[in-house]
């Protein structure tokens, strides 16, 4: 079923997948916003008892919606009541209704869980397809995904996408650099999806193996799952002869495919027909007016398995509705800028610092007294977790305390889904404001 | 039978070992052994000084992390294979040795070496039986 056959061109090198959709009047867009927001509010109603509590105690009906601008009189949704009711407590759908159920990291060990109907999937693979597209992906690309497969919802999302494109998919997955380097060349990938810290792993590895990009078949390359500068950009588009895109998406809501930018590069095209995006001042909650920065409110307009009504991202960001050259009419969402959570990404990956003082908790005679310090070495994200030796963690020999730091970095692993580097540090050495120890110390410069 | 040490928590940073030092020595404290194990990031110094329990006091009041261990002073035959001597002992009495080190002072015509062992009662009933001289507290503290 491609769509290529009424795809429209229209700043030079822009391609549109759903033009009908995408490009839509502000006004229809509006109208059909409406109708789809009053179809999700009514299954919420009937299907998600979180939310009918969070109407009632509002005094809440359906019927109260009436116009786009009701949605503000709805409640938020937050990671927190995604926890409490895990695992399929927020599932609008039976269970034999949902094809796919992915989950992502949560802040007390339980990671969310989020379910896919038939349809959902079907959504998801054309919203990919819109914003893969818009980065230049077409039918006669070989895309390289070198995101994880399994929970993550990354690599399915860019998988559906490129398959609904009839790009040439292959599902190499995270890690092995050299055979990744391999595969590029000899099966001429031509458009590689993964973070943008494993794109410069690549590149660095390809000066230590001597591979120019030349010999490379590399395009375009998509990058999504962490923050990354415009220098970043810059770099990796010299260093593996690709245009950068990046795109924005997260699993609670869907996974990739909520925004993505275009060949203009001047914001991320939220695609409103299926997202209504609001910005809201993360203190108070109130609606903010457009172009102010804030943080981004998601409400989903046709998700049947997994719906949500006003989800805080906690991603700080700002909209731009002024019309791009491109053609699309969708609003335009900044890079993130910033979380209005303690959430950390690091190497691509959700860590809360909750997360890291449970596990400290769990260890005998260990108090949480410890500090965070992120940095970028290279490429590669690290994260040391400063812990302060009291008498009951200190031993006289060597090996015994040797062997509690390789204890404290393993169970850290197996926490948090990625490593840590445990340092023990002298009781006094963690900077202390006002009596409130300050937790984290991020040294990259995003 | 056996002699108190001192174990100090030292982040490998430049002073610190000196601060232990200026600590120690303002409060009189007199340093008879040491020794010190390190990482890339820590160090334990481990000591033997004639004032154990002020000086644990002290480096606490300082913001240390101190604890108190138990060792063993074990007087070696200052010649070839002196030490020797002694191992094969603990080797055939079945005990470990954790870490050793050497006391600065002699003991007569005897060297003094510092023992840590993974069953301190057990080393000194070995020892003591293949009449090895080990040496008291107090005898160390004040050497």
């Amino acid at each position: 079923m491609s769509r290529n056959d009424h795809m429209q061109h229209t700043a030079p090198g822009e391609r549109i997948w759903d033009p009908t959709n995408e490009c839509m009047p502000r006004q229809e867009l509006e109208m059909l916003q409406l109708f789809r927001l009053k179809q999700t509010v009514r299954r919420v109603w009937e299907n998600v008892p979180c939310y009918q509590a969070k109407f009632r105690e509002l005094g809440l009906v359906p019927e109260d919606i009436r116009t786009l601008a009701d949605l503000a009189r709805l409640p938020f949704t937050t990671k927190e009541d995604l926890r409490l009711n895990y695992p399929y407590g927020m599932f609008a759908v039976p269970l034999r209704e949902v094809v796919r159920i992915h989950s992502s990291s949560g802040t007390t060990g339980k990671p969310t869980v989020v379910g896919y109907s038939r349809q959902d999937l079907d959504n998801w693979s054309e919203l990919a397809a819109r914003f893969m597209t818009a980065a230049g992906v077409t039918e006669d690309d070989i895309v390289h995904i070198a995101f994880g497969y399994g929970l993550f919802t990354g690599a399915f999302g860019l998988h559906y996408g490129a398959e609904r494109i009839g790009a040439s998919v292959i599902p190499m997955s995270s890690g092995n650099t050299d055979k990744q380097l391999m595969i590029m060349q000899d099966y001429r990938s031509s458009a590689l999806v993964c973070t943008p810290s494993y794109a410069l792993t690549m590149a660095e590895r390809m000066d230590k193996l001597g591979i120019d990009r030349s010999q490379l078949s590399l395009r375009v390359g998509l990058f999504g799952a962490e923050p990354w500068s415009e220098e970043m950009r810059r770099e990796i588009e010299n260093r593996l002869g690709v245009i950068a895109t990046d795109n924005y998406g997260l699993s609670e809501v869907m996974g990739p495919g909520v925004a993505g930018e275009c060949q203009q590069r001047c914001g991320m095209h939220i695609f409103e027909d299926h997202f209504l995006p609001e910005i809201i001042d993360p203190d108070s909650g109130e609606v903010l007016p457009p172009g102010s920065v804030g943080e981004l409110v998601l409400t989903s307009l046709t998700k049947e398995a997994f719906p949500v009504i006003r989800y805080r991202t906690r991603d700080i960001t700002s909209l731009d509705y002024a019309p791009c050259a491109c053609g699309r009419t969708l609003a335009r969402m900044r890079k993130t800028m910033g979380r209005s959570d303690d959430m950390l990404i690091i190497k691509g990956v959700n860590v809360f610092p909750t997360q890291i003082e449970e596990v400290l908790f769990q260890v005998e005679g260990c108090e949480p007294h410890y500090q965070l310090v992120i940095d970028r070495v290279g490429n590669v994200d690290t994260l040391e977790v400063q812990v302060e030796v009291r008498e009951s963690i200190f031993f006289d020999e060597m090996k015994k305390q040797r062997a509690f730091v390789e204890m404290l970095e393993k169970r850290l692993l197996s926490t948090l889904g990625v490593g840590a580097k445990v340092k023990l540090v002298e009781p006094t050495t963690i900077t202390r404001h006002e009596g409130k120890a300050k937790r984290v110390l991020d040294k990259r410069r995003l | 039978m056996k002699v108190e040490q001192i174990s100090i928590f030292i982040e490998n940073k430049s002073g610190r070992l000196a601060e232990v030092t200026r600590v120690l020595g303002e409060a009189g404290v007199n340093i008879r052994a040491l020794s010190l194990a390190d990482t890339s990031d820590f160090g334990i110094l481990r000591l033997i000084v004639n004032k154990t329990d002020e000086a644990k006091a002290v480096l606490k009041s300082k913001g240390f992390t101190v604890n108190k261990t138990d060792v063993v002073a074990v007087e070696v035959p200052d010649r070839p294979l002196g030490l020797n001597s002694i191992l094969e002992i603990l080797d055939q009495g079945k005990v470990n040795v954790e870490y050793m080190y050497a006391f600065v002072e002699r003991c007569g015509e005897n060297a003094v070496i510092i023992f840590r062992f993974d069953n301190t009662d057990e080393a000194i009933q070995v020892l003591t039986q293949g009449g090895i001289t080990i040496l008291k507290g107090e005898r160390i503290y004040n050497m």
